[in-house]
C-alpha cells in the first residue's frame, strides 16, 4: 500500500495561498527538525516499521494514529531516538538559532515515576540532563506550576492519582525544556476525569507553540490539538496530511474504515 | 500521623544504639605486645590456657593469642609463618619439624595422660590398667569406638597403640571402629550418644559435661602418657616471627615459674599436667 | 531447652562481660563485612543487569552458583590468601578481625550480586527505557533502581547480613577463635558444643537469634511503601 504522494507533501512547506487546516495563516517554510528517510525497524523477525519518510518541523502538531500493533509508538520512538533505524535514515537537523540539536523529550503510557517526592523525580531528570545545579530548584518548581502540581510537590510521587502522576511526567519532561515533545498515548490508562486533566495541560502546551508528536486513540484530542495527522497500518505510514484535509477530503478505504471503528485486527 | 513518627524514631534509634554499642566496643589492644601460639584443641578446651597464659602476661607483659586446632593443622599454621611458637603433643612430629629447619629445637614441657572411657557396662571387658590387651580386647569384640581421625596429636597416639597392639587398621580393621575427623570433645559427644569407646585426653574428659553412660575403663599405663612440647618458630625461616617474644614463653613455661603454675592447675581438686622439663 | 532459654535470659540479665564482648564483636564484623560486601554486590549485580558483553552469561551463571558457596571454602581460600606464606601475608592481619571482615564480605558478595541483580533486571523491564529516555546511562538506571527498589534492597541485604552473623566456618578459620580477640557468637557456640556443654551452646543461639530480631525489628518499624501497596494505589 503506497501513500499517496501528493498527501505526503503536504507535510512541508506551506506555501499555498490560502490558511491552512488549523487557520495559522501562511508562514515561509519552518524549520525541519527531524526527518525520516526510508526508515526500518525490526524486532527480530518482524518488521515493525517498513520505510518511513517523514518531515518534522517546527511549531508542528503531529498526531499518529492506527490500531494497536501497527507502530505508533515504534515510530513515536525512532523519531525521539530511544529506537535505532536498522535501515535507512534518521536525520537531526541543527536549530537555526543556536545551531544546537533539539531537545527532545517523552511522555509515556504508564509513567515511570521513582519512589521518591514530585521534586526529587523532577530534580532527578534535570539531574540527568546535566542541567547545572543552580538552575534545578527553580526549574523545577516552575514545571510543577504549569502542571498545577505545586501543592503535591513533597508528596510520594507513586502515591499521587493516575492524572496527577501523568501531569506530573509532563512537568518532568517539561522541565528539560524540550524543543520537541513525544507522547506515547498519554491519556490512554486514565480514567475520563484524569484524561481531561492531561488533555487540558497537553492543549496549553500545543496553544503556546511546542512541537508535539503525539499517538493516540483519542480522535478528538486528535482533532483539536493536531496540525497534521498520520495513519499508521502494520508498520506503514498510509497517510498524512493536515488535520483538516484528513478527516474531511477522501481518505484511502483502510482510513476510512479505521476511522469509522472497523479495522480489523492486525 | 504522631504514630507513625513515633515508631519511626523508635526504629531509628534501635538500629542506632545497636550500630553504636557495636562500634563503642572496638579494643584498645593494638599497642599490647602478644604473640601467636598455635596449640590444639584438647589443650585449650582442658582449660589451662586460662590458668596460664595470665600468669606469664602478669610476668612478662606479653598476650599469648591461641589459635586452637589439631596438631597436623597447628604444625602446618606455624610451617607457614602465620603463628610465633608452637606448643603441641606428637614429639614425632614435632622433631620432624625441627629436622626441616622450621624450629631450632623444641623442649619437653609437661605430660599428661590418656584414659580409655567406655559404658560402664564394658560389653568389651577392656577394663583394668593395660591399653594394649584393652585394646585387643576391643577389637575382638567388635564394639564401637570413635577415633578422631584428624592428624591430632590424640590420632597419632591412638594410632600408635593399635600398632603395639598389633593391629593392622588398614587392612583389619575392627568392626566398631569410626573416624570422626573432628576433635574430642565432638568424638567424645559422639561416644557418649552411641556408647562407644573413646581414647581421650584427661583434661578433656574432665571437662566433658555430656558424658551419657561413659566412664573411664582403663588408665594409669605409662604408654598412655601424653609429652607436650614447646617451639619458637625459626626467624631465619619467617623474618618477621617475634622470635624474642615468643622465645621469652618458652623460657617462662620451663623455668620453675612456669612449671610450677602448670602444676596448680587442678579440675575438680585433680592434677591435670605433670610439669616435666629438663633443666638447662 | 528450658534451661538454655534461662541461662540465656540470665546471661543477658547479668549484662555478662564476655557475652557482650562476643556479641559486640560478632556484630562489627558481621556489618562491616555486610557493608563491604553490599559496596562490591550491588554495583556487579548492577552492573551484570544491564552489561552486555560475550561471556556475559557466563559472569551471571558464575555468581548464582558462587553463592551456594560453604563459609568454609571462603574462609580456606582468605586464609591462603592472606597467610604470611600467602599473597597478601605482608599485611599480616590473619587472625585479627579485619581478616574475619574480609572473609564475610567475600562471603556474601555472590549472593547479594545475584539477588540485585535479579531485583533490578526486574525493575529495569518495567520503567528502564523511560529512565534512558531521560538521558540515563543503563548503570545509572540500575543504580537508582536499586533506590526506587529500596524495600527489596535492605531485604536482600538483611538476608545477607543474617547468613554473614550465622556462619561459622569462615570466621573459624580466619580468625582462629582466639580469645577475646577474634571470638565471636557462632565461634563460641562451635566451641561450647564441641566441649560438650549443650545448653550453653544453645543458650549463645538464643542470646544470637535475639539479637538479629532486635535488627530486624528496628528495621520493619522504617514505613515504606512496599510494591504490593503501590500496586494498589495506581
Amino acid at each position: 500500500m503506497n501513500a499517496p504522494a501528493p498527501f505526503l507533501g503536504l507535510l512541508g512547506a506551506e506555501r499555498s495561498a490560502s490558511t491552512d487546516a488549523t487557520g495559522c495563516s501562511r508562514v515561509a517554510a519552518a524549520e525541519p527538525l527531524l526527518s525520516l528517510h526510508g526508515a526500518q525497524v525490526r524486532f527480530g523477525s518482524t518488521l515493525a516499521l517498513a520505510g518511513v519518510d517523514l518531515t518534522l518541523r517546527r511549531g508542528q502538531r503531529l498526531v499518529l494514529i492506527g490500531s494497536n500493533g501497527c507502530g505508533k509508538t515504534t515510530l513515536l520512538r525512532l523519531l525521539h531516538g530511544l529506537l535505532h533505524a536498522d535501515a535507512g535514515e534518521r536525520r537531526v537537523h541543527p536549530l537555526s538559532g543556536s545551531g544546537r540539536a533539539p531537545r527532545m523529550a517523552m511522555l509515556f503510557q504508564r509513567p515511570f515515576l521513582l519512589q521518591l517526592s514530585a521534586r526529587r523525580n523532577l530534580w532527578l531528570a534535570l539531574w540527568l540532563a546535566r542541567v547545572p545545579a543552580a538552575e534545578r530548584a527553580a526549574r523545577v518548581d516552575d514545571a510543577l506550576e504549569r502542571v498545577g502540581l505545586r501543592a503535591q510537590a513533597r508528596q510520594n510521587a507513586c502515591a499521587l492519582s493516575g492524572g496527577q502522576q501523568q501531569r506530573l511526567a509532563l512537568a518532568r519532561a517539561l522541565a528539560l525544556r524540550p524543543d520537541i515533545l513525544f507522547l506515547d498515548e498519554p491519556t490512554a490508562s486514565l480514567d475520563p476525569g484524569a484524561g481531561k486533566e492531561v488533555e487540558a495541560a497537553i492543549d496549553a502546551l500545543g496553544a503556546s507553540g511546542m512541537t508535539v508528536v503525539m499517538s493516540t486513540h483519542n480522535l478528538g484530542l486528535a482533532r483539536r490539538l493536531a496540525t497534521h495527522v498520520g495513519y499508521l497500518e502494520a508498520g506503514r505510514l498510509l497517510l498524512l496530511a493536515p488535520t483538516e484535509r484528513f478527516f474531511n477530503d477522501a481518505p484511502p478505504p483502510a482510513v476510512q474504515a479505521f476511522l469509522r471503528g472497523e479495522s480489523p485486527w492486525p | 500521623m504522631a504514630l507513625n513518627a513515633l515508631t519511626r524514631r523508635l526504629g531509628a534509634s534501635l538500629l542506632a544504639f545497636l550500630f553504636l554499642g557495636a562500634a563503642a566496643s572496638m579494643p584498645a589492644r593494638a599497642q599490647d605486645k602478644f604473640i601467636v601460639m598455635a596449640s590444639t584443641t584438647s589443650t585449650e578446651q582442658s582449660g589451662l590456657f586460662a590458668h596460664l597464659l595470665p600468669a606469664f602476661k602478669q610476668a612478662s607483659g606479653i598476650d599469648v593469642r591461641v589459635v586452637a586446632v589439631g596438631t597436623g593443622q597447628a604444625l602446618d599454621i606455624a610451617r607457614r609463618g602465620d603463628a610465633d611458637i608452637l606448643f603441641v603433643h606428637d614429639t614425632a612430629a614435632e622433631e620432624k619439624f625441627v629436622a626441616e629447619g622450621y624450629a631450632t629445637r623444641r623442649e619437653d614441657v609437661m605430660y599428661n595422660d590418656f584414659v580409655l572411657v567406655g559404658p560402664k557396662t564394658d560389653p568389651a571387658g577392656a577394663r583394668g590398667n593395660d591399653i594394649v590387651a584393652a585394646l585387643k580386647k576391643l577389637a575382638s569384640s567388635g564394639q564401637p569406638f570413635v577415633s578422631r581421625g584428624d592428624r591430632s596429636g590424640t590420632h597419632a597416639a591412638e594410632l600408635r597403640l593399635w600398632k603395639k597392639a598389633g593391629i593392622d587398621l588398614a587392612s583389619a580393621r575392627p568392626a566398631g571402629y569410626k573416624e570422626c575427623g573432628c576433635g574430642m570433645g565432638p568424638a567424645l559427644n559422639i561416644g557418649s550418644s552411641s556408647n562407644a569407646y573413646v581414647l581421650t585426653d584427661r583434661g578433656t574428659w574432665l571437662s566433658f559435661k555430656n558424658r551419657g553412660e561413659l566412664e573411664i575403663v582403663v588408665e594409669g599405663d605409662r604408654t598412655l602418657f601424653n609429652q607436650y612440647g614447646v617451639m619458637v618458630v625459626n626467624p631465619a625461616r619467617h623474618a618477621h616471627v617475634k622470635a624474642a617474644l615468643a622465645q621469652q614463653f618458652a623460657d617462662w613455661v620451663v623455668s620453675p615459674a612456669g612449671q610450677t603454675t602448670i602444676a596448680d592447675y587442678k579440675i575438680n581438686g585433680q592434677q591435670l599436667f605433670f610439669p616435666n622439663a629438663k633443666p638447662r | 531447652m528450658m534451661e538454655s532459654i534461662a541461662l540465656a535470659l540470665n546471661l543477658i540479665a547479668r549484662g555478662d562481660a564476655e557475652l557482650l564482648g562476643i556479641t559486640a564483636l560478632s556484630l562489627r564484623v558481621s556489618l562491616s563485612g555486610c557493608l563491604l560486601g553490599a559496596t562490591m554486590g550491588l554495583t556487579l549485580g548492577a552492573w551484570l543487569a544491564v552489561a552486555r558483553f560475550p561471556g556475559h552469561r557466563v559472569l551471571v551463571w558464575a555468581v548464582n552458583t558462587l553463592l551456594a558457596m560453604p563459609a568454609v571454602i571462603v574462609g580456606l581460600l582468605v586464609y591462603l590468601l592472606l597467610s604470611r606464606s600467602g599473597p597478601l601475608g605482608r599485611w599480616g592481619i590473619l587472625f585479627t578481625p579485619p581478616a574475619m571482615v574480609i572473609a564475610q564480605a567475600i562471603l556474601v558478595t555472590p549472593m547479594i550480586a545475584a539477588l540485585s541483580r535479579r531485583l533490578v533486571a526486574d525493575a529495569l523491564a518495567g520503567g528502564g527505557d523511560q529512565l534512558v529516555a531521560l538521558g540515563a546511562r543503563p548503570f545509572t538506571a540500575a543504580l537508582l533502581m536499586l533506590v526506587h527498589e529500596r524495600l527489596a534492597t535492605l531485604t536482600l541485604l538483611l538476608t545477607a547480613f543474617g547468613r554473614a552473623i550465622g556462619e561459622v566456618g569462615a570466621v573459624m578459620i580466619v580468625g582462629g577463635n582466639i580469645a577475646g580477640v577474634t571470638r565471636v557468637m557462632t565461634t563460641t557456640i562451635a566451641l561450647e558444643t564441641s566441649k560438650g556443654d549443650l545448653p550453653l551452646a544453645v543458650a549463645l543461639g538464643i542470646v544470637l537469634l535475639g539479637v538479629v530480631g532486635l535488627i530486624h525489628g528496628g528495621v520493619a518499624m522504617i514505613p515504606v511503601r512496599d510494591k504490593a501497596q503501590r500496586l494498589a494505589m495506581a
